[in-house]
């Protein structure tokens, strides 16, 4: 048997000459120190692109159940999940995954931007690796339409939205991102050639340059501190540096098969422990609740979008993701030599530190999102007790105009409550009746936060919404503009 | 040899075979792109006339004055494979009647001009709300609050044998608006 497979072996190498053309790429020689522990930083790269086989396999089982179709999409989906053995293991498996892909894509760059490892000769590579990154990101939004639930739908609404603000050419981009006058069948089928086709062959075609790029380039040394690049002389030193080299097919290797394997039983355990994402209900655009939210890649942008200013709106959904990826592309060819090690680059570690931090806020505000009115809060978030049990009877119309009339879903009470107004727990103690009056009547002043309720409410319930405003502040606080007693003195 | 001197010189004149059949590969190559990449681009980007369908949404006299009600109906601009993404609503507003004895009427996308998410209308307050961004509506679509650049996307609407008609909606944004608007 054995001679049998290697006299196989020898037909097939006789005629594809695997042995001749692979072997030297596998044996070619690296710095000898990724053989050390420097080695664990250069595992993210190859840890990626194992999620990313998974996403084919992943893929490719999903792609045998699932219906591209508006009106089976859904019904398909929940097949997956409850009907279809191990669906929805596949399922949640091909979501975190992809989640894992981000994460690490994005951990290699920051390794390779630390480390200086894009400069000369490798300014290509690390451009590929962006276009890798954009392209993974592309998945996961395309992904996330597929889910086909009402944050697939309106998340492409937000996506047309955005597109409709190109100057001039906006109504066309729109159609041809929904494919057609309205989102459905076509929006869908859309993505689903892009989510399948599209980005997976040029993010295959990326990885390819990418790998090509790496072998014909090398691998980076890890740096050392005045171990600059000089494009003049770096060629000839690196290959100095491979005579003591190690083959890549070897110690080296190991570390990069260990943390993949790692990354494999994380995303598989996650796949198992939490399950599928969603989708969360029936795509119906009138059903009433509906609440989208991005997934987490782009809450970023979603709080971004949040907090800039309507003036800058525009600026920030068309050029400035567009300056942060030329900023991206850019990097390698602004600056290909010089010093790479990390403790001589205080403005590159500075810059990261910075980069994922505001990120990181933009995140979080995006997760929590307190610029959302809590949609529900004026039905199911009743005025606390403590606060109701000492009220006036005009106050508690007061507590009742101020649920009828929505206040709720904009200011929480003792924290329950919407927060993109202020916690009105103690205004009473901050504003006067007639400051709450005019607040209440004009809103924010030029077209800010909180509309104008003048036209809302009548003259009655105006003054019983505020009498009670007035009466929310802690006990022993005075009355917003009233002069506190002295200590032992009565109001006459 | 001086026989062959006179259709030598001759040749040189004339296109030689190579040079002619490397023109031929190519004009032959230039002119099988165009026929084939003329028609891919044109499938590719190309976008189909957008159809003018009115919706009948109910008798003139089920919409009571002063009042905002969502009509939901199946969009005619659909596919006959969107399901029920297909459904799509409209808040219509009845204003009552002008000088003329000519009902009036308000009928509004449910998509929120900032950034296209579904408005709720809560009638206690009188707003449309925006559960994405915040941005808040008045009862007659004016902006009252939050990001919106501007108010809601207005609906063409008509009155045909007592019956309210809307045209059917497409996806509207900030310059594709469902009505043609003044300024």
């Amino acid at each position: 048997m054995k001679q049998w497979l290697r006299a196989l072996g020898q037909w097939l190498d006789a005629r594809l000459n695997l042995r001749a053309s692979l072997g030297p790429l596998l044996r070619h020689p690296i710095p000898k120190a990724i053989a050390g522990p420097k080695g664990w930083w250069y595992v993210f790269g190859s840890a990626s692109v194992t999620l990313l086989m998974i996403q084919i396999i992943t893929g490719i089982g999903l792609a045998l159940v699932y219906v591209p179709a508006a009106d089976k999409a859904y019904e398909s989906l929940l097949f997956l999940n409850y009907e279809q053995p191990l669906g929805w293991f596949l399922r949640a498996l091909h979501y975190y995954a992809g989640s894992g892909m981000v994460v690490l894509v994005l951990a290699h760059l920051t390794q390779v931007f630390l480390q200086g490892a894009y400069k000369y000769p490798r300014e290509l590579t690390w451009i590929m690796g962006v276009l890798l990154l954009l392209f993974t990101l592309g998945m996961f939004f395309s992904g996330q339409v597929l889910r086909w639930d009402p944050d697939a739908y309106w998340g492409l609404a937000v996506g047309g939205s955005m597109a409709g603000r190109v100057p001039w050419l906006g109504p066309r981009l729109v159609e041809l991102l929904l494919g057609g006058p309205v989102i459905g069948g076509n929006s869908l089928s859309r993505f689903f050639t892009l989510h399948v086709f599209v980005f997976v062959g040029l993010l295959l075609l990326f990885l390819g340059v990418h790998l090509w790029l790496v072998i014909k380039k090398g691998i980076s040394a890890p740096p050392a501190p005045g171990a600059t690049v000089d494009p003049k002389t770096y060629d000839a030193e690196y290959h100095q540096e491979l005579q003591a080299g190690v083959p890549f097919l070897g110690e080296a290797m190991q570390k990069d098969i260990i943390f993949s394997a790692l990354a494999v039983v994380v995303v598989v355990v996650l796949a198992a422990l939490i399950g599928p994402k969603g989708p969360t209900a029936p795509p119906n655009p009138i059903l009433g609740g509906a609440n989208p939210r991005p997934e987490w890649p782009f809450l970023w942008l979603f709080g971004l979008l949040s907090l800039s200013p309507s003036g800058a709106e525009t600026f920030v959904i068309l050029v400035f993701p567009v300056i942060l990826i030329l900023a991206l592309l850019l990097v390698p060819l602004l600056s290909n030599r010089g010093e790479r090690d990390p403790t001589r680059r205080p403005v590159a570690v500075l810059a990261v530190v910075v980069i994922y931090t505001v990120f990181g806020a933009l995140t979080y505000q995006g997760a929590t999102s307190p610029w959302s009115p809590q949609m529900s809060a004026w039905s199911g978030e009743p005025v606390p007790e403590d606060i109701v049990t000492r009220n006036t009877p005009r106050q508690l119309q007061g507590a009742v105009v101020f649920q009828n009339k929505d206040c709720r879903n904009c200011h929480a009470l003792e924290g329950s409550g919407g927060t993109r107004g202020p916690d009105l727990t103690d205004v009473g103690a901050r504003l006067t009746f007639g400051q709450l009056v005019e607040q209440v009547s004009n809103g924010t002043p030029g077209g800010g936060n909180m509309p104008a309720y003048g036209k809302q409410i009548s003259p009655d319930e105006m003054t019983a919404l505020v009498d009670f405003l007035v009466s929310l502040r802690p006990a022993g606080r005075p009355q917003a503009g009233t002069v506190p007693l002295a200590a032992g003195k009565q109001r006459p | 040899m001086t026989e062959h001197q006179p259709e030598n010189h001759r040749c040189k004149n004339l296109l030689g075979r190579r040079t002619f059949v490397q023109w031929v590969t190519y004009g032959l190559s230039a002119m099988a792109a165009v026929v084939l990449s003329v028609p891919l681009v044109g499938y590719f980007v190309g976008v189909r006339k957008r159809e003018v369908r009115w919706v009948t949404l109910d008798e003139v006299d089920r919409f009571p004055v002063n009042e905002t009600r969502l009509k939901s109906f199946d969009n005619p601009l659909r596919q006959p494979w969107d399901g029920m993404t297909a459904f799509t609503g409209v808040y219509v507003r009845n204003l009552g009647v002008d000088d003329h004895g000519k009902p009036q009427f308000l009928a509004f996308a449910v998509n929120c001009a900032h950034l296209g998410c579904p408005v709720t209308w809560f009638p206690q307050s009188g707003l449309f709300m925006c559960p994405c961004h915040g941005g808040v509506y008045y009862a007659n679509g004016d902006r009252a609050a939050g990001p919106p650049p501007r108010g809601l996307f207005r609906c063409a609407w008509r009155v045909r044998d007592g019956r309210l008609e809307v045209q059917a909606p497409h996806y509207p944004t900030l310059q594709d608006t469902l009505v043609k608007e003044e300024g």
